[in-house]
């Protein structure tokens, strides 16, 4: 007997289906027996007798699932075999997961002899838990659902208890997302604290000098001036010097001159640019983009041009961010009334003028909150740079020459083959910690610039 | 509708066997009127019956509109503002137009007024600019109530203010006749009033049309009057005539406010 979720899920199902019959012939019954009339209709009851059964007994599964494991393996570590086990570490951990297969059944034999004598308790533990948590499981759905169901009288309001109920399951389906982010939030935080207790903060944001170099003679420094500038350079400077303007221009070309016909396709389009995977625009940037470049600074004779670019990616990271800019500003521009340009024209003014003089300044503050957006979109992007900006640390304006990121230093720092709390794993996570910090700000700001403009002209 | 009780000798405007459509729905229907140079001309009529859409035949304005079509003749001091030569652009600083909604710019006040002499190269220079805004603020009669506060925003001021703001602003670029759709519908009676005396003071300097659905207003302020009804001219004439004394059934209907 193991414990299977699925089809425990599908058997509640099941249960809440016969609630479903079971509510609505009583309400059916009852109507026909007083002859008098049901508040809601029968059906209403069926579901408030099926709510009530599958719901927590669902949750109950659902929390039951995650941490029958933990007691499982709890209940193994005090049994007599579990004594000898190695004490700590990786080989513990790999005789107790050996010990698991065999038990539940995934594999045919144990692969250490170690794990042999713990497969019984394992599997004794299994089933206990098993049993313990499909008791509570049913013993939850009769009790839920013999709740609703006595409760069903004809001037029972299931009508309005079903909206309650689903507005509650909708508020826990809301829920997980946020408290899934919280939860990421928390780990980078710990992690982060972690780093800070090996490195100073101090040296982190204001250090200049970045050279993680595990093992090497000389001490590692964690200095983020470096990658903070990278990111700037790229994120913030080049891929804005190519998106905004070209993002505006489309934007008003569409929302002011574009025949219907031309607009109606050029949109969608442009959205669709919006889904293309950042890999893609990798490539684009580290296999086009840069070598064209590298060749084109050497025939001008600029000092350190590398294949690897900070103009290469930032242009490209750029083209990525146009559509975004451009639905930002088509919005913002079209959100400032006709009243406003029909003003102008009415002045004698000429239709550019017209959007010069008066639609963009309108629309300015929504087009900045679109910016800003953009820009932290832009800083937190990581496959271009990974793929085209390089991971030397430089501190330079030569848009030529090879600049790092904080997402490409992550990345660096993760994939590398380390213990996972040395202080150089740890300080991807506190390079993470900085750069949702900024970008979370960003988004604060610009988010409130977009409502504001949005109630000025409401 | 009769010529003959019209004493026109030299109109500003004239309009001639005006059709107007969007798409394949025609909006006005066969107008011919002409506007008098030193005159006040009042539209009214039930709702949806074209003012707006005939007033807005007069400044182009109906350009902007991508369905729209007009056919007709419609002349400004003799000179066919449908022809191709017209420069549409200039059209419309000679023929200014405010709005039923107060529409200013989101700048500063100084910069609402000075907006349209700017563009058209009015002013040379920034004391010229200051005159010109200052004369246009005066003649608004908004100039004692903002001189103190020139940068502050335009859309700051009360809907009254903003409507003579945006009065202001069309009479900066001089034109010659000024559009007006249902310029004091958004607008409290005081704020009404003050609109009023104001196209009184301006009567004789610009040819001014006006849209309204107030019919003392157009009483009060018209020297002539309009009426309109399913996109056709049903009667126009003096203001007085129009009021004491109308031809048409219909129009004595409307008037009394037995339908509309
Ligand atoms: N942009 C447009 N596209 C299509 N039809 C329009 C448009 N503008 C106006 N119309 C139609 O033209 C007719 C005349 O409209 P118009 O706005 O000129 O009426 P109005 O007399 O000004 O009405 P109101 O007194 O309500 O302002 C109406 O039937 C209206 O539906
Ligand atoms: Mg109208």
């Amino acid at each position: 007997m193991t414990f299977n979720a699925a089809a425990l899920l599908l058997l509640i199902a099941g249960l809440a289906l016969i609630g479903w019959l079971a509510g609505r012939a009583r309400s059916n019954l009852l109507a026909g027996r007083a002859g008098t009339k049901l508040h809601s209709r029968p059906q209403y009851h069926g579901w408030y007798v099926a709510l009530w059964l599958f719901a927590p007994a669902a949750l109950f599964l659902a929390v039951w699932a995650s941490v029958s494991p933990a007691l499982i393996t709890n209940q193994v570590l005090t049994s007599e075999a579990a004594q000898s086990l190695p004490a700590y570490g990786f080989e513990r951990g790999a005789v107790l997961s050996d010990a698991r297969n065999v038990a539940l059944g995934n594999q045919a034999k144990v692969r250490m002899p170690a794990a042999a004598p713990l497969v019984k308790p394992y599997a004794d533990a299994a089933h206990k838990y098993a049993w313990i948590g499909i008791a509570a499981m049913l013993a939850l759905a009769l009790a839920g659902g013999l709740y609703a169901f006595t409760r069903i009288k004809p001037d029972f309001r299931a009508r309005t208890r079903v909206e309650k109920i689903v507005m509650l399951v909708l508020l826990l389906a809301s829920l997980v997302a946020i408290l899934t982010t919280f939860g990421i939030v928390l780990s980078l935080l710990f992690e982060s604290i972690r780093f800070f207790r090996l490195v100073s903060p101090a040296e982190l944001l204001f250090g200049t000098e970045w050279a993680p170099t595990s093992g090497a003679p000389q001490p590692d420094t964690f200095g983020g001036i470096p990658l903070f500038w990278g990111t700037i350079l790229i994120g913030a400077i080049i891929a804005m010097i190519v998106a905004i303007p070209i993002g505006m221009m489309t934007a008003v070309y569409l929302t002011q001159y574009a025949a219907p016909v031309v607009r109606k396709w050029v949109k969608p389009i442009l959205e669709i640019l919006a889904g293309v995977p950042t890999v893609v625009y990798g490539y684009f940037a580290a296999l086009t983009v840069a070598p064209a470049l590298r060749e084109f600074a050497v025939m001008l004779g600029i000092p350190n041009a590398s294949t690897e670019s900070a103009l290469a990616a930032g242009i490209v990271m750029g083209v990525m961010i146009i559509p975004f800019v451009s639905s930002m500003a088509d919005d913002s521009i079209n959100a400032v009334p006709q009243a406003m340009r029909d003003g102008s024209l009415a002045l004698g003014a000429t239709p550019n003028e017209t959007i010069r003089q008066v639609l963009i300044p309108a629309a300015l503050p929504g087009v900045m909150g679109g910016i800003l957006l953009a820009v932290s979109r832009a800083i937190g992007e990581t496959m271009i740079v990974v793929m085209a900006a390089g991971l030397s640390a430089n501190m330079t304006a030569n848009p030529f020459a090879s600049v790092t990121t904080v997402t490409a230093q992550i990345v660096k720092l993760l994939t590398g083959d380390q213990e996972f709390d040395s202080a150089k794993t740890l300080a991807a996570f506190a390079l993470g910690l900085v750069l949702f910090i900024v970008t979370l700000l960003l988004n604060i700001v610009a988010l409130r610039i977009v409502k504001k403009y949005r109630e000025a002209y409401e | 509708m009769t010529q003959d009780d019209l004493t026109i000798t030299d109109p500003k405007m004239k309009a001639h066997g005006v059709n107007v459509f969007y798409g394949e729905k025609q909006a006005i229907n066969d107008v011919s009127i002409d506007v008098g140079t030193d005159l006040v001309t009042a539209f009214i009529g039930p709702s949806g019956c074209g003012k707006s859409t005939f007033l807005r035949s007069l400044n182009r304005m109906n350009d902007t509109v991508a369905s729209a079509r007009v056919t007709g003749q419609i002349e400004l001091d003799g000179e066919d503002i449908y022809a191709p030569s017209m420069d549409v652009v200039q059209l419309r600083a000679r023929v200014g137009m405010v709005f039923q909604k107060p529409n200013p710019f989101p700048k500063s006040i100084y910069d609402n007024v000075g907006y349209g002499p700017r563009i058209h190269g009015l002013a040379p220079n920034k004391a010229d600019l200051d005159v010109i805004v200052e004369r246009a603020l005066v003649r608004a009669g908004l100039w004692d109530e903002v001189k103190d506060r020139l940068q502050e925003s335009g859309t700051a001021l009360s809907g009254g203010q903003q409507q003579r703001l945006c009065i202001a602003r069309a009479i900066a670029v001089d034109p010659e006749v000024i559009l007006m759709d249902e310029p004091c519908s958004a607008l409290d009676p005081i704020a009404t009033a003050k609109i009023e005396e104001l196209i009184h003071e301006l009567r004789g300097k610009y040819a001014i049309v006006i849209v309204t659905h107030n019919m003392q207003q157009a009483a009060r302020v018209s020297q002539r009057t309009a009426f309109f009804h399913l996109g056709t001219l049903v009667e126009y004439g003096k203001t007085t005539d129009i009021f004491t004394n109308p031809k048409q059934e219909r129009t004595k209907d409307y008037i009394t406010g037995r339908y509309g």
